[in-house]
């Protein structure tokens, strides 16, 4: 029996503007459940981002509940929801002479006093983040000195340093070669299975995710579904991801395929 | 290698090095007189001459304290504005905080005679002055704050701080017009800024002012850490980043906004000595910035002082060419060699 961290009921997302509200999906039940890899895909467009930030709580939902341990979340002191939830954002780091290290154990920030000093324990779980992660060889270099997959999972090391049962990651296969990819998606798989974490993170790299995760969500025009990558296929969810007649989805294979 | 020995020693090693310089600088000036008798006076002995007690008790010592007071509030003003901004080239004076600074100033000391007459009474007291300092200083902040969340390109930040610039001395020119030679002299005497002149119970204004704004600077380490990786980051780490925002700005509008009101506008002192203390720290920590920020600001400026004072001769150069002149190559270095920008 895995636990559910973060629900949601009837959910409707979109956003208001002065003249009319836009709606981009509509009535979606979904479920992170501890200990899960799940992977979020869609087109460009389709308002993925936008899912990602009604869940995380920075944009209002337009209907219904997100629950993220059974309380809504729009009812957490930001502190609180710091310490139940933690992310790996796409954009770039403002430059600053951090080091690995540092950039890790901001990750306590929302355990810290106020003028944010490392207890034993914090020492502690920077370390055990930073041995996870395997960026131990880097940690006095700064953060401008490592590769983009190195960065990646020193980001992936500082999210786990928050110590929150949901990490939540925006296409972190971005700007990474093939190898990299496959061995960042190795490794979150590696820590849902080994700390009992769920990890939702959004991609394009839909192959790697349907071998890779647990569960995956699908967002087309017309609905969302959330299910395991095998039941998925095998309901043909995969066939109406792009509209466009060259890209036709190989079931057997569990790829997508150009004609 | 951001090692806590290399730091400590560092620490040290400027500290001394401060209280060295702060006794440098009250023992040079252009009366010379001998160390022996600067060491009595400080310690309250009787001076052989009772003209050198009074310089040094009267003249030198609020000076020295002033400098002090003036490097240290600038600079850390400058290194929170780098990091709120993103920006390796803010500071309180490229910003245009001391021309808002200036421009408030020059309403109450040019406009004096254009206001009614109880209110210039009460806006040409000491107090007046530093109110209208840091209202101007704050309202540029906020107008800055407010271009910057629309722009997200930092360049045009700089460029909205230095049309602020352009706008104020026009806005100066247009009030000189209208005023007599008097109020232009002293305006002009301040815009060149000074760090002597000023009475004890000036000094005890702006030291509470700065220390005010310290202790702020002080409360906003932990928030200026996490704006390290950026607001969203800052955010999702549980920063309440409307409330940490509105204390960095209220430090550095305090303490630039006053120590403009006393010392006039002074140059690139919270552009440079940020720079300065990362490039020998090599860290971005601010809880060793802050320190270090500090202990440099105040050498730097007492450095300042004693070459403007020309040693041994009559004449006094304003401050504020000698922070531009030792600060504006210091700039054009960090611009050039780009690797201490990140």
């Amino acid at each position: 029996m895995t636990t559910n961290i973060l629900t949601t009921s009837s959910l409707s997302i979109g956003y208001t503007s002065k003249k009319e509200t836009v709606t981009i999906a509509e009535n979606l039940n979904l479920n992170l459940k501890a200990g899960k890899l799940i992977a979020l895909i869609g087109a460009n467009g389709i308002g993925k981002s936008t899912l990602l930030r009604t869940i995380t709580g920075i944009q209002k939902p337009l209907r219904g509940t997100v629950l993220l341990k059974d309380k809504k979340i729009s009812n957490y002191e930001p502190l609180a929801l710091a310490q139940n939830l933690s992310m790996v954002l796409t954009e770039k780091l403002p430059p600053s002479n951090l080091t690995v290290f540092e950039l890790v154990a901001l990750g306590r920030q929302p355990y810290t006093n106020w003028i944010g000093t490392l207890s034993d324990k914090d020492i502690q779980i920077i370390h055990e983040a930073i041995e996870l992660t395997q960026i131990g060889h880097l940690s006095q270099k700064k953060h401008y000195e490592i590769s983009d997959g190195q960065l990646q999972k020193v980001l992936i090391g500082r999210a786990l340093a928050q110590d929150t049962p949901l990490i939540i990651l925006d296409e972190p296969t971005t700007h990474l070669d093939l190898l990299h990819k496959v061995s960042l998606l190795k490794l979150l798989k590696k820590l849902t299975h080994e700390t009992g974490k769920c990890i939702l993170f959004s991609t394009h790299d839909i192959d790697m995710a349907i071998q890779l995760s647990d569960e995956m969500i699908i967002m087309t025009p017309e609905t969302v579904i959330q299910d395991e990558p095998c039941n998925l296929i095998s309901k043909g969810s995969f066939t109406t991801l792009f509209k466009d007649e060259h890209i036709v989805f190989d079931s057997e294979k569990g790829k997508f395929m150009i004609v | 290698m951001n090692n806590p020995k290399r730091n400590t020693i560092l620490f040290s090693l400027l500290f001394l090095g401060l209280i060295v310089l702060f006794f440098v600088n009250i023992s040079l000036g252009s009366i010379t007189i001998p160390f022996k008798e600067v060491y009595t006076s400080l310690t309250g002995g009787q001076s052989s001459k009772s003209t050198w007690e009074y310089i040094i008790i009267n003249y030198r010592l609020p000076k020295a304290i002033t400098a002090v007071l003036v490097g240290m509030g600038l600079s850390i003003s400058g290194l929170l504005m780098q990091t709120l901004f993103r920006n390796p080239l803010a500071g309180p004076y490229v910003l245009g905080l001391s021309s808002g600074a200036s421009l408030g100033v020059a309403f109450v000391i040019l406009g004096a005679s254009v206001l009614p007459s109880i209110l210039s009474g009460i806006l040409l007291s000491p107090y007046g002055i530093v109110l209208a300092s840091t209202l101007g200083s704050t309202t540029v902040l906020l107008l800055v704050l407010l271009v910057s969340q629309r722009l997200r390109d930092t360049m045009a930040i700089l460029i909205v701080g230095l049309m602020f610039g352009s706008f104020t001395s026009a806005v100066v020119g247009v009030l000189t017009y209208f005023s007599s030679a008097e109020q232009l002299q002293k305006f002009t005497f301040w815009s060149m800024g000074n760090l002597g002149n000023l009475s004890w119970s000036s000094i005890l204004i702006l030291s509470i002012c700065v220390l005010l704004g310290l202790f702020l600077s002080l409360l906003s380490i932990k928030p200026l850490n996490a704006l390290l990786l950026g607001e969203n980051y800052a955010k999702s780490m549980g920063l309440n980043f409307n409330k940490a925002r509105l204390i960095i700005i209220l430090a550095t509008s305090i303490l630039a906004g006053s120590i403009t009101a006393y010392a006039g506008p002074i140059a690139f002192i919270g552009l440079a000595v940020p720079h300065i203390a990362k490039l020998v720290f090599q860290t971005s920590n601010h809880t060793v910035l802050f320190w270090s920020t500090l202990l440099f600001g105040a050498a730097i400026m007492l450095i300042c002082d004693v070459v403007s004072q020309m040693p041994g001769m009559e004449i006094t150069l304003p401050i504020n060419a000698i922070t531009s002149i030792l600060g504006a190559p210091v700039v054009i270095w960090l611009l050039v060699r780009k690797r201490s920008f990140k």
